[in-house]
């Protein structure tokens, strides 16, 4: 009986994992594959990994993600930390209402958020690689913010009080005693802002304006055009960097416990 | 000028006033308690003097140099939190050594200084543990340590042993006092436990609702309590109200007894208080009263006894048994029978602290 149920269980963990990894194992697979047919396995080539450094639009494009993906989660690192540290030493009723609006852009559909970033940015400056480090900061921001606040939030009180107590002046006190307890957070934090970056499409797509694209933007015009193989080996590209950045994330809270246990 | 000296501080939350126009001196060199139950107060006290807080009026002078205005960091002052508050990043060595390196001290110094605390709270070796491996009781030891190497004039406690069981805390109250002997420093120690106020103290502040009710030695605010607040507060007792008829006799629960206070005048109401060790149990007819004792619950040391005399129930202590429902006589000595002004109305009592 507990075979039959151990079985089961396992055959149901096996299907999920087929439905949700099967489609980007295809993804993987037809990169590598040296047949211009989707059906037929033409062989194993490199071929469209070498195509896609030879071709400047897709080049270009990384060249933009990167610097966008760089620039917003680091801005947002530093914005939202300052935030949270905001919002610890507020009064609670204060930090209630902080902490809704901080969830409305987390909640709200993207392509509202988007289209909503476009038409306040066109008020003001001209759409291109500037408003879409500014959309990406605004949407990773509360996303540090939720990092950092529980962080600040078992960090006791008192230690802050304790090291002004023995001397320190308060910025001495905070890079000696907050910051260190914080840190994990603040790295989750940009790491999260790093993954969002990196993988948003819609939002970047309103805001982006002419002539500009990053990785993602480059692909949905490319498919317009018609499904060309380099473009697999640039999807399969995206998700290892986020699979990347997701192993990074877990190995970091695994370090973490272990130095708690020893 | 005292050593310490609040002068007429006032500090409100939100509105809420929590210390209103407060005046205390504190001697050098001294164990003083501020006792109080939760806000009354003593915390508050205490903040002010550690430098996190700042009063809304009055002044604050330590050594005869107006304090008031200057930042935690620069008072000689240091503190031991209730909650420990030990930085959880690092070792207890560096934990130890945080007010020494930024007083930039030398590394022997440091190193000497780190040995000396850690025997002084009976934690040798202990240098490179993390603060995760520490008990409750050792936290508290290593707080205590970290505060005293930089050899502050004073020495805040708040409520330092709270979190302690009963056993570690009467051990602590023992190291406490020892360590304030080697030191020879000011120590100003918040609680609201009687008992280790009483045990350690060389003055008790006793603290109600923002103000100063009584300041004394142990043994006068057990035995002399000013009012029935600090008569209640400290252990506990039978207050009963009373007139005192003329000096050294005072008339209560219909009886009069002789007792030793003289001034407070003819036939003016005040309030008696009498501990329940000093009420002496007989056979009925022998003391001032008769009553019938109503429970009888053995409390280790002693029994606690309810004793119905009319509508009073006195409460009673004593090393002998005594079945319920049996009938006794009440005594006690005029000596052990303790007289208090009786505060007409709040305002009064109040007024009474002010001046």
């Amino acid at each position: 009986m507990t075979n039959v149920k151990k079985g089961a269980s396992y055959l149901y963990l096996g299907l999920v994992f087929l439905f949700l990894y099967a489609p980007i194992l295809v993804l993987i697979v037809l990169s590598f594959n040296d047949s211009m047919s989707r059906t037929v396995w033409g062989g194993f080539t490199l071929k469209w990994y070498m195509n896609l450094t030879s071709n400047d639009n897709i080049m270009g494009a990384l060249g933009t993600t990167i610097r966008i993906t760089l620039s917003s989660s680091i801005l947002a690192t530093i914005l939202g930390t300052s935030a949270a540290i905001g919002i610890h030493y507020m009064k609670k009723r204060h930090a209630a209402i902080m902490l809704g609006a901080t969830n409305i852009p987390l909640l709200n559909a993207d392509i509202v958020t988007g289209i909503s970033l476009m038409l306040l940015f066109t008020r003001f400056t001209p759409l291109g690689e500037f408003s879409v480090v500014l959309a990406h900061i605004a949407f990773s921001v509360p996303y540090v913010i939720f990092n950092v606040l529980p962080r600040l939030q078992s960090l006791s009180e008192a230690c802050y009080e304790a090291a002004m107590d023995l001397g320190a002046t308060p910025m001495y006190a905070f890079y000696k005693v907050v910051w260190p307890e914080i840190f994990p957070g603040v790295l989750s934090g940009f790491l999260m802002a790093l993954t969002m970056s990196l993988d948003d499409f819609t939002i970047t797509y309103f805001t982006k304006g002419a002539g500009v694209n990053t990785l993602s933007t480059m692909l949905y015009t490319q498919l317009r055009k018609g499904i060309q193989s380099e473009l697999y080996a640039l999807s399969t590209i995206l998700f290892l960097l986020a699979f990347i950045l997701l192993l990074v994330m877990n190995f970091k809270k695994d370090v973490r416990k272990e130095a708690k246990t020893k | 000028m005292e050593f310490i000296q609040f002068d007429h501080v006032s500090k409100s939350y939100d509105k809420q006033l929590v210390l209103d126009e407060l005046d205390l001196y504190i001697k050098e060199n001294t164990f003083v308690t501020l006792l109080g139950p939760s806000g009354c107060g003593k915390t508050t006290t205490l903040r002010l003097l550690g430098g996190f807080e700042k009063p809304d009026s009055g002044r604050i002078y330590l050594n005869g140099n107006d304090i008031t205005a200057l930042p935690a960091n620069l008072r000689p002052i240091n503190t031991v939190f209730q909650k420990y508050a030990l930085f959880p990043h690092m070792t207890i060595e560096e934990n130890i050594a945080f007010g020494l390196n930024i007083q930039k001290k030398s590394k022997e110094y440091i190193n000497d200084k780190i040995k000396y605390a850690l025997k002084l709270v009976n934690l040798d070796g202990f240098e490179k543990r993390s603060i995760d491996s520490l008990s409750g009781g050792q936290q508290q030891r290593i707080a205590i340590a970290r505060a005293i190497v930089n050899e502050p004039k004073v020495l805040l406690l708040d409520e330092p042993l709270g979190a302690l069981d009963l056993k570690l805390r009467q051990n602590m109250q023992y190291e406490l006092m020892k360590i304030k002997q080697e030191l020879g420093i000011t120590f100003l120690y918040v609680t609201h436990d009687q008992e280790e106020a009483l045990t350690m103290s060389d003055t008790i502040v006793v603290m109600n609702q923002g103000y100063i009710q009584q300041i004394g030695s142990p043994e006068d605010i057990y035995n002399e309590p000013e009012n029935a607040f600090v008569a209640d507060f400290i252990g506990e007792s039978n207050i009963i109200e009373g007139i005192m008829i003329k000096d050294e006799l005072v008339s209560f629960l219909g009886v009069q007894v002789p007792c030793v206070d003289k001034g407070f005048g003819t036939m003016k109401p005040v309030d008696v208080v009498i501990r329940p060790e000093d009420v002496e149990l007989g056979y009925p007819g022998k003391g001032f009263m008769d009553g019938v004792i109503t429970d009888c619950l053995f409390k280790g040391v002693h029994y606690e006894l309810d004793v119905q005399c009319g509508e009073y129930e006195w409460l009673v202590h004593t090393t002998k048994y005594f079945e319920v429902g049996q009938k006794v006589s009440l005594n006690v000595i005029p000596f052990n029978i303790q007289i208090m002004n009786k505060p007409e109305s709040e305002d009064e009592e109040v007024m009474k602290e002010d001046d």
